[in-house]
């Protein structure tokens, strides 16, 4: 039937553009240094679960935790209805898990639910950010762009529960008026007390009704699936890897820089650092970052995980001062450079190079504001780490361009001279123990 | 006030003469031994471990910065050059165990000096305290702050970092005080200001200071005491409430001292 080619042919060419938008990503991605990061596999495993799965750290906002979860869990389930939309589509048949019997209008009831709490969920978050205007999704970063995908997100998830229901309801209705195309397989809990809505239809009328939601449905979640690369909810994916590959280390531990150590020890003590072997006998390159190429995969991961939630900005000391820094916004630089570079790489090969950097997006302002507190990391629920951006553009900063604010470069020299980053002899170490 | 007496501070270097290597070394760190509030808290806790007989001793005047400044100031070459100095005169010593006050010095110590080849136990004072109090063999007056309101600030350093947050509680309790929490407490507590090299700079600009914006939400729990346990919270937290003029009738202390206030000291 054409019906089925037509089908056929857009869930092929679903199927393939999301998968060049997913290799997309993972090329920019990939852009990132070297890490290697796969020790303390079970702990990965016990966090990705607890985390990710468990969405254990959004609690602590409890109203976007619970509406949060209508959503996660309606995505997640309402996906094994997917499975039989792709099978009747592929095939021509109707409502094919209808062989389980009895329990088929317990499962449909079970996804209607479920499309009701999304649709609630994503109402009440819709109405949270345009209406009651929560401040952290209207901070400066939060531009037109941003603000409109979070809608865009939020109305389609409607549009698409809404049309299955419409869909079931018609179908319902069919059932009832005994139409041979519509074999009794109800009730359905929620779209049967829309039926009212829709009775004085003729059977015409309501045929075309279920097979335009059908198509819409389908249709819709075909442009959404390849709408999700181009957007922050391509968290959607990212959580779970992001999640298991995340910092196991106290929040405290910052990365070490072995290649300092080997200059290090040679400063100190020239014959030992020589029989010490460095490692790779690769090229140093620069110090800290200055550019994404110079930031690990795994900090790339970060910004393409990032849903843009606001939580790391609104508890970071320096953003609820009014200071420019905000971790989101660090975390988004990082990520639309990511993306104008990746543009750049797949148009002229693996170096090309353009005049700009991060540095054309965040500033040193921003920077040194930060107090390295790791409220952010913390409140992150998907575990991205700002912190870590933050730390390697300042070592850019310090160690390439020894740009550092002044009282910062004369704690520098204090710590150099008198070992205090106060200017205090050390010979006055112990003078707490008299006054 | 009195000229305090000298306290009896044994150094590493005397021991180390007389053929004795002591059990833990008490680091003290730069605030510790510079900052004239904080000196007090070194005191306070020296005459702690010293009431307990601790076998300790400190570096003295071989003391230097650990280098944590200058990492999270993005100087990495100065953190390497501090930290692979002192892992060498702690091997000189053969240090297997530090106590440290300064929470900054604790987590550099503990988990970013074995990468460079210094590993040791690595004791906050707090835990330390904590564990002295629970095993009997430090008892202070348990009644000295029955009834005084006291909310507790929490060092990034020791809360979020390294999940050091019941055992100040703890001891606050054990002391007989009503630990009241403010509106943001334990791994959701706000930052004094301090931290990242903040305490040597200027803030940025913004609309507010950070350690304003921390100890109005102290004040709000209507405390008789701010107690924290960071040399850098504590000059925060002090010019908060001077700001606020209420350095009169609000007490900012230290864990230590609040010990050695109910043990009688100071």
């Amino acid at each position: 039937m054409i019906e089925n080619l037509i089908f056929s042919l857009l869930l092929i060419l679903a199927v393939l553009l999301f998968t060049k938008n997913v290799r997309r990503i993972s090329q920019d991605i990939l852009m990132g240094k070297k890490a290697q990061i796969n020790d303390r596999k079970p702990q990965r495993w016990k966090t990705m679960a607890r985390v990710a799965i468990g969405q254990s750290k959004m609690g602590s906002r409890p109203v976007s935790a619970i509406l949060h979860i209508f959503v996660y869990v309606g995505f997640i389930v309402i996906n094994i209805e997917m499975l039989e939309i792709l099978i009747d589509g592929v095939f021509g048949t109707h409502r094919i898990l209808a062989f389980l019997g009895s329990i088929y209008p317990v499962l449909i009831s079970v996804f209607e639910i479920l499309a009701f709490l999304v649709i609630l969920g994503c109402v009440i978050f819709l109405i949270r950010r345009n209406i009651l205007k929560i401040p952290r999704f209207w901070n400066k970063e939060m531009t037109t762009w941003p603000r409109s995908d979070a809608n865009i997100i939020l109305v389609t998830e409607i549009l698409l529960m809404s049309s299955i229901l419409i869909m079931n309801a018609a179908d319902g209705l069919l059932q009832q008026s005994g139409h041979s195309h519509y074999a009794a397989v109800g009730p359905f809990l929620i779209s049967d007390m829309m039926q009212p809505w829709f009775a004085g239809m003729s059977e015409g009328a309501l045929v075309n009704l279920e097979r335009a939601s059908w198509w819409f449905h389908i249709i819709g979640v075909f442009i959404f699936l390849n709408y999700i690369p181009y957007s922050k909810h391509f968290h959607i994916f990212l959580s779970f890897p992001n999640v298991w590959y995340s910092k196991l280390d106290p929040l405290g531990k910052m990365d070490n820089m072995p290649a300092i150590t080997n200059e290090v020890k040679m400063m100190l003590d020239p014959a030992s650092a020589q029989e010490t072997p460095s490692g790779d006998e690769e090229d140093i390159g620069s110090f800290g970052a200055k550019e994404v190429t110079d930031l690990t995969w795994k900090h790339l991961m970060d910004a393409y995980t990032c849903t843009e939630c606001g939580r790391c900005t609104s508890s970071c000391p320096a953003n609820i001062t009014g200071k420019k820094l905000s971790p989101r916004k660090i975390v988004m630089d990082v990520r639309d450079r990511i993306e104008e570079a990746g543009v750049l790489m797949r148009k002229q090969g693996k170096d090309a190079v353009d005049d700009k950097s991060l540095f054309d997006r965040i500033t040193e302002e921003e920077l040194w504001a930060c107090t390295t507190c790791n409220a952010c990391t913390y409140e992150c629920p998907v575990n991205i780490d700002p912190l870590a951006v933050i730390l390697e553009l300042r070592r850019y900063l310090v160690m390439e361009q020894a740009s550092a604010p002044g009282e910062i470069n004369a704690t520098f020299s204090n710590i150099e001279n008198n070992g205090a980053p106060w200017q205090f002899s050390h010979e006055d170490r112990v003078d707490w123990a008299t006054k | 006030m009195a000229e305090k007496e000298k306290m009896q501070v044994p150094v590493m270097a005397d021991l180390a003469a007389a053929g004795k290597k002591p059990e833990f070394l008490f680091w003290v760190g730069c605030a510790g031994a510079f900052d004239d509030r904080y000196k007090k808290v070194t005191r306070a806790f020296a005459s702690v471990l010293n009431h307990l007989k601790t076998d300790y001793a400190v570096l003295g005047t071989e003391e230097t910065c650990t280098g944590d400044p200058a990492r999270r100031a993005g100087n990495e070459m100065l953190f390497q050059m501090q930290a692979l100095q002192l892992i060498e005169l702690f091997d000189a010593y053969e240090v297997k165990k530090i106590i440290t006050i300064c929470p900054h010095c604790f987590n550099v110590f503990k988990n970013e000096y074995p990468e460079l080849g210094g590993n040791y136990e690595v004791i906050s004072y707090v835990d330390f305290l904590e564990n002295a109090l629970e095993n009997g063999s430090l008892k202070p007056n348990m009644e000295h702050f029955k009834g005084v309101r006291i909310t507790y600030h929490d060092p990034c350093y020791l809360a979020r970092a390294n999940d050091i947050i019941e055992p100040p509680r703890n001891i606050l309790n054990l002391l007989g005080g009503e630990v009241v929490e403010m509106e943001r407490n334990k791994y959701y507590a706000l930052c004094c200001g301090a931290g990242g090299g903040q305490m040597f700079k200027e803030a940025e600009k913004g609309d507010k200071e950070v350690f304003l914006e921390r100890t109005e939400e102290a004040l709000k729990t209507d405390p008789a005491v701010i107690a924290s346990a960071c040399p850098f919270c504590m000059v925060m937290l002090t010019d908060g409430l001077k700001y606020k003029n209420r350095e009169e009738e609000i007490k900012n202390y230290d864990i230590a001292e609040l010990i050695a206030l109910a043990l009688g000291k100071n």
